[in-house]
């Protein structure tokens, strides 16, 4: 090895033997970690595969239980964040911690003070800030409370309050999850000039080919321990993939050509305003036939949520009309979920925590929500539960859930098993429509591979399916027909063949390019 | 994945029980203060709760009404909801039960009127807790601090009702006139004695064996039914109910009627099973005991049953140290205090510790096992 040769502090940060256990679960199994100086370090894997773990003991939220972690080559005992940012740390969160009525300012000086009177503070950190700006390419307005700046100029505020307090190691959390493609590559490039001023960056995602774009080096994490540091020059997304999971996986899944049927779900002019007074959906219409996978791209928040739950029957229409599957539901003729149910829709929500489970039933329990009332499961008084413990029993097996355990509370599956659980539970009641929202969000890549599988074999089974996700590749990979929303109305309409990334992120951001113009000009919808 | 690896006896059981004996310590701080020896009051109160029959009919004459206090704090609280209003919604369940008995008292035999009184005092806390929750699901009021108002609303109005219209004129205390020997629920000591079994005489009547009976089926609606299904998605998740196709203001009124109810049902105890009249305050802060009563019977009927017998332990027991020390009769209310403080405020205090004891205790176990395993 050459690292031995090496002297120590050509390492920013370096981990030797981390351990930590909770309770029973081993969450970090003796890590070594070297990352090296003035360089972007990538640190993959699967959800539950450590990764944030071992962050939180290097941001000193944890405390390890054993194993030294050095800074500069020099052995630290990091006890709290406090010591973590005084040697050199900096953390960028996967949810922001802004407060949302401060100034991007305030939100940098917040924790940082100097001297008695804020001012003082304020005016020597915006000369900062204004210095770093434009060192980096991260400017931000610096006036405006945070709550009206966009999701892109919040994480640089965060990268800023990082950087403000002096981090040469900064730590980035799936940082792309709520950026458009286009933010994503300035990212990449503010990362590229921090590296050219020293500054070292650990970026952790579970997208591979944002390692492959952006990093120097990978480590691979898998059930807490670390299984391979590669060179990213050296690797691609097929091995990366393999040493996660720990089998081969199918990236790419084969999709044969769709056969469009009947419209079964169709959308007039619908726009819902919420109850602040924002214009959430704007004048929306769209078309699902049977046999196809019509995907909705755009980055979060553009009205996507608010058009699943609208057609799902939990947010009422304001105007415009739903045809769903035969059934009209508009401001005159309301349905709720069980009627939208009974119409022949199954809808799995995007957020299964908030939505498709609840969290302390038991499995048998959560998997009959929606459907609770049916006969099969209810006597005159109570339920069967017998007969619906049977029926989650087999489910359970044919979807592969693990593990097979009906009796087993929902909160401590994994993620995979929970989405598993949802979306068996909405399409084994073979609904002619399936409202899909965000289907493997927080699921392992070796469960994404099936999940896209059984939807790709629900659409050859003549289903009509509306695909919401702000993953980029699975709206391509899976989709005939794309369509992007931007502010609560669709942008337009793109067929797959035609959907390159750049298209689309320009889309996702009100832009449609004039090739697409064309294409919608030739056949109106 | 899972860190819910503790076992539900040590949930249920060893933490409940370590909060209490906590409570009993700091008790026992407390007689000291009060130059008691601490071992001769607990010996007193225990010796005065279950002691003697007379003491053993005390004690579950209080449990019975905690049973129903209880429940109707934790039915609601299993919809995600706090029910402070037991308190008001007892209060005219009595007079539901009143109306019965001094209307129909009389003329017509005990078993067509039970029922007709057992209906009534649903009803009457029901409708009572109706007006809050239709507030709530309609109107978005928050049920806290509606049913803590109609609490003082009860009040006010029962004042009025039983000074304008129940009051015996030519009387001079505040309550309705006695009701027909007739439609009193027998006390338990004469059910008994028919029997042949000899007990003394005390407040104990056989509206226990109803409460008892109603816990079960609390459990069998919360556990068993849809209604209860519905019941629970909503208090562990409002949206995910909402996304089932779970309607929430439904379920709220659905289930503020019964928590009403289950209030009310505790009139049949006090009022038809022992005062035979209704009285000025006659719930006596027992609604807001049920609030700790579900608290610490962990908002599940078998919990409740076990927690109304400690309170009700702690109320006999109470007035026991309350003549054989001269101490303020409020000295119950300290120690409810402590025990609210111990299991309901800090009842993490002894959680974690607990747990952790034991998943250590439970690995060392595993990991010897394990030792032998590989020794063979």
């Amino acid at each position: 090895m050459t690292a031995q040769t090496q002297s120590a502090a050509e390492y920013a940060l370096e981990l030797r033997g981390i351990d930590k256990h909770f309770g029973a679960v081993h969450a970090n199994k003796n890590i070594d970690l070297k990352v090296e100086k003035g360089t972007i370090h990538g640190i993959v894997g699967e959800n539950g595969a450590g990764k944030s773990t071992l962050m939180s003991i290097i941001y000193g939220f944890y405390e390890a239980d054993q194993g030294d972690i050095a800074i500069d080559g020099r052995v630290l005992k990091i006890k709290d964040s406090k010591t973590a940012i005084a040697s050199g740390i900096g953390m960028v969160h996967q949810h922001f911690m802004l407060i949302q009525n401060f100034t991007a300012l305030e939100n940098v000086v917040l924790g940082a003070e100097s001297g008695e009177l804020i001012d003082e503070s304020l005016d020597k950190a915006r000369a900062e800030l204004n210095r770093l700006s434009e060192e980096f390419g991260l400017s931000v307005p610096l006036d405006q409370p945070v709550e009206e700046l966009s999701v892109g100029f919040q994480q640089r505020i965060e990268i800023l309050k990082a950087l403000y307090r002096g981090a040469r190691i900064l730590i980035l959390d799936e940082p792309t999850g709520v950026l458009t493609p286009q933010e994503t590559e300035h990212l990449f490039k503010v990362l590229d000039s921090l590296k050219a001023q020293g500054t070292t960056v650990i970026l952790i995602t579970h997208k591979l080919r944002e390692i492959l774009a952006a990093t120097d080096n990978v480590s691979v994490m898998r059930r807490g321990e670390m299984v391979a540091h590669v060179k990213t020059a050296e690797t691609n997304q097929e091995d990366l993939a393999e040493l996660m999971v720990g089998r081969k996986v199918l990236l790419q899944v084969d999709k044969g050509d769709s056969a469009p049927g009947d419209v079964k779900l169709s959308v007039h002019n619908l726009s819902m305003t919420d109850s602040a007074g924002v214009k959430r959906l704007d004048n929306v219409s769209l078309n699902v036939r049977a046999g196809e996978i019509v995907g909705i791209a755009g980055v979060s928040g553009n009205g996507q949520s608010e058009l699943l739950e609208t057609l799902a029957g939990i947010t009422p229409v304001d105007s415009g009309s739903i045809d769903l599957n035969g059934h009209t539901l508009d401001a005159r003729h309301p349905m709720n979920p069980s009627q939208v149910r009974k119409a022949g829709i199954g809808h799995i929500p995007e957020d299964r925590h908030r939505m498709g489970l609840i969290n302390t039933f038991s499995a048998y329990e959560a998997f009959v929500l929606g459907y609770h009332r049916n006969h099969e499961y209810n006597g005159a008084l109570t339920m069967k539960q017998a007969a619906i413990i049977a029926d989650c029993k087999e489910k359970m097996e044919r979807w592969d859930v693990r593990p097979q355990d009906p009796y087993l509370k929902t909160a401590n599956f994994s993620g995979g098993n929970q989405q598993k659980l949802v979306i068996a539970r909405e399409i084994e009641q073979n609904p002619d429509v399936l409202l899909i929202g965000q289907p493997t969000r927080g699921v392992d890549i070796g469960a994404i591979e099936s999940i896209h599988k059984r939807i790709l074999e629900m659409r050859d089974a003549g289903k009509a399916i509306l695909l919401v996700s702000v993953e980029l590749d699975e709206i391509r990979s899976l989709s005939d027909r794309i369509l992007v929303m931007f502010d609560g109305t669709i942008v337009g309409e793109v067929p797959a063949d035609k959907a390159d990334e750049r298209t689309l992120g320009l889309m996702m951001a009100n832009i449609v390019p004039d090739e697409i113009k064309a294409l919608q000009a030739e056949e109106p919808a | 994945m899972s860190q819910h690896r503790i076992p539900a006896w040590i949930t249920v059981g060893v933490i409940p029980l370590a909060n209490v004996a906590m409570a009993a310590l700091a008790a026992a701080l407390v007689f000291w203060y009060l130059n008691i020896n601490p071992l001769e009051a607990l010996q007193a109160m225990v010796y005065g709760a279950f002691g003697s029959s007379y003491g053993w009919g005390y004690t579950l004459y209080y449990m019975t009404s905690y049973i129903f206090t209880g429940l109707a704090v934790a039915v609601v609280f299993q919809a995600g909801m706090f029910n402070i209003g037991g308190e008001g919604q007892a209060y005219i369940g009595a007079l539901g039960v009143g109306l019965v008995c001094l209307g129909l008292g009389g003329h017509v035999p005990l078993f067509v009127l039970l029922p007709i009184s057992i209906i009534a005092a649903f009803v009457f806390g029901g409708l009572w807790a109706l007006i809050p929750a239709w507030l709530q699901a309609k109107r978005g009021s928050h049920i806290v601090i509606t049913t803590i108002m109609f609490n003082f609303i009860a009040a006010s109005m029962m004042n009025y009702i039983l000074i304008n219209f129940l009051k015996p004129s030519g009387t001079m205390s505040v309550e309705s006139a006695v009701f027909d020997p007739s439609s009193w629920i027998p006390k338990m000591h004469e059910a008994l004695a028919l029997i042949g079994i000899s007990i003394d005489r005390s407040p104990l009547n056989l509206s226990m064996f109803w409460a008892l009976f109603v816990a079960f089926a609390v459990w069998f609606f919360l556990w068993r039914t849809r209604w209860g299904y519905e019941v629970r998605a909503m208090g562990s998740n409002a949206s995910g109910a909402q996304y089932g196709g779970i309607s929430i203001p439904k379920t709220v009124i659905m289930i503020m009627i019964i928590g009403g109810g289950l209030a009310g049902f505790m009139a049949l105890n006090v009022v038809q099973g022992e005062a035979h009249q209704i009285k000025l305050n006659l719930v006596n802060q027992m609604g807001f005991t049920g609030i700790a009563v579900a608290l610490m019977g962990r908002n599940h009927p078998f919990g409740i049953v076990i927690a109304s017998l400690l309170f009700g332990f702690l109320t006999q027991g109470g007035s026991e140290l309350q003549f054989e020390y001269s101490v303020d009769a409020r000295i119950v209310v300290v120690l409810q205090g402590l025990v609210i403080l111990f299991s309901g405020a800090l009842q993490n205090m002894m959680k974690h510790p607990i747990e952790r004891l034991y998943l250590r205790l439970s690995s060392n176990r595993k990991k010897t096992s394990e030792e032998l395993a590989a020794e063979a």
